[in-house]
């Protein structure tokens, strides 16, 4: 255990890592999704098949690839990129590649959300003379968005420990599992004390997030 | 009940594949007596150790490592070859998973502390691959500013960032196949590690890419054994000269790095003596 403390600021610059890769991506996914709900729930057939394509297509693919897409398709073959610096680049690529991915689960636990208004609601809304948007922001995502505060924090621990992949599909970003394999790699730690090191420091990170979207989601549950 | 039934069945599961685990790593270490000798080789390393297909890889290392075992006395069929990745060598030789690694396994004094080597059976020399058509790039001080390539866990990188203070950025992948490919698509300027791994990698699309010829770093390429086996040791060592006298070493990096205009060297490597 000596060994893994002796390298504790290693492992904290890898989870600041891994919390801003997850906050940003949370930020993004979750506009994303609110989007692709809006699109899904709308009068448009055209938007409502887009967005059923989207997100079917990208919440069946695994994430591995999605990552390895940005990094080797939009980066290397297409040459897209978003920062002068390395280190930058490939951290905004696995933003867009974990915000592109996780909106799906955002859209997915929302528009579950959606169905627990009654249609009658909606009917009313409409017979006022309230437009789509103004219904949807009105009405409809309020109430959504308070039935679906749990799931939204299931999908945020999700993001949390996808982040991991980031490190290896491609890019390389800085986060806290690629420190735990460096720190294998040169055979500087023993292996089982570092694993529960690093699985401590997820639960540090994931078991507030649990309780705080628990109890939030308690709170702000519509009575119906 | 119901529950109680549930967990039973678990806890039995558990148990059988514990057992199972446990009879894993102890029946490992003695698969020499029934005539079949274990080696770890990389599987996705070409031109040192690549799977092709049905388990069987090729490479240098798997060259070497045959040459070795038939002076142990094993025929080819005799030998089962397993997938050693870098970060499981220690481990698989420590638990008698295999019975020798020959995975461009360096010689270091910490990895000394947990394993045997014999050899080094080749001195390889950091080098760094450029695109082919690059003449920018000659040696490592010309990489300040530029983008460097390099495996994750990889020494490489740090050698010329950190050890030579220049000024390169890093990109970091999980593999040299990928660092190759944003090689070939100029998000990199440049691929550094050991000078055979860059010559493997070349000679699968010869013409494309080009070594620089630099000598910047030894990685002494070592037989890993079990802690204790100096007798091995020895009788490996014995068939690392008889490998170079007899010019089976030359034939090997000819075979595997020909294509990739790498200036081997064909000189046998000066022997650590086995502890």
């Amino acid at each position: 255990m000596e060994a893994f403390l002796a390298n504790f600021n290693v492992v904290i610059d890898g989870f600041s890592w891994t919390i801003r890769l997850t906050a940003i991506s949370a930020v993004f996914s979750f506009a994303l999704g609110i989007v692709l709900t809006a699109m899904r729930v709308s009068p448009v057939p055209l938007l409502r098949l887009m967005a059923s394509v989207y997100v079917e297509a990208v919440r069946n693919t695994p994430l591995t690839l999605v990552l390895l897409f940005c990094g080797l398709g939009l980066n290397s073959a297409l040459g897209l990129s978003f920062a002068e610096s390395v280190e930058w680049n490939v951290y905004w690529l696995a933003v867009l590649g974990l915000s592109a991915y996780t909106a799906c689960f955002v859209s997915e636990a929302l528009r579950s959300g959606v169905n627990t208004i009654p249609f009658g609601q909606i009917e009313a809304a409409r017979s006022l003379g309230l437009t789509f948007m103004q219904n949807m922001r009105l009405i409809v995502l309020p109430q959504a968005l308070r039935s679906v505060i749990g799931p939204l924090g299931s999908v945020l621990i999700a993001l949390t420990k996808n982040t991991t992949v980031a490190s290896v599909a491609g890019l390389g970003v800085q986060e806290a599992s690629r420190e735990m394999k460096l720190m294998f790699d040169q055979g500087v730690v023993p292996v089982l004390p570092t694993f529960i090191g690093f699985a401590i420091g997820f639960l540090v990170l994931c078991l507030p997030m649990g309780w705080i979207f628990g109890t939030l989601s308690k709170r702000m549950a519509v009575a119906r | 009940m119901r529950a109680r039934t549930l967990s039973t069945t678990v806890a039995g599961a558990a148990a059988l594949a514990l057992a199972l685990t446990a009879c894993g790593g102890g029946g490992g270490g003695d698969q020499a007596d029934d005539g079949t000798i274990t080696i770890g080789v990389k599987y996705d390393q070409p031109g040192l150790g690549l799977e092709e297909g049905s388990g069987q890889p090729a490479g240098f290392d798997v060259d070497v490592a045959t040459y070795i075992a038939g002076e142990l006395g094993y025929e080819p069929d005799q030998i089962e070859w397993t997938e050693a990745a870098s970060a499981n060598r220690e481990t698989f030789l420590q638990q008698g998973t295999v019975d020798m690694v020959v995975a461009t396994y360096s010689i270091t004094d910490e990895r000394k502390q947990l394993v045997d080597f014999a050899g080094p059976y080749y001195v390889a020399q950091q080098d760094i691959l450029v695109q082919a058509e690059n003449e920018d790039v000659a040696a490592a001080e010309d990489l300040e500013g530029r983008t460097l390539c390099s495996a994750s866990g990889s020494r490489s990188a740090e050698t010329i960032t950190e050890t030579m203070g220049i000024g390169a950025e890093l990109r970091e992948t999980q593999n040299y196949s990928e660092c190759l490919q944003l090689l070939t698509d100029g998000q990199v300027d440049a691929v550094t590690t050991d000078n055979t791994i860059l010559a493997g990698y070349a000679a699968q699309q010869a013409g494309e890419f080009k070594l620089l010829g630099l000598e910047m770093q030894e990685e002494r390429y070592g037989v890993g054994l079990p802690k204790g086996s100096t007798e091995r040791c020895e009788e490996v060592n014995a068939a690392i000269a008889q490998m170079y006298e007899d010019g089976s070493a030359e034939e090997f990096l000819n075979a595997n790095f020909g294509e990739a205009e790498f200036e081997y060297s064909t000189e046998q490597p000066e022997a650590d003596g086995c502890a």
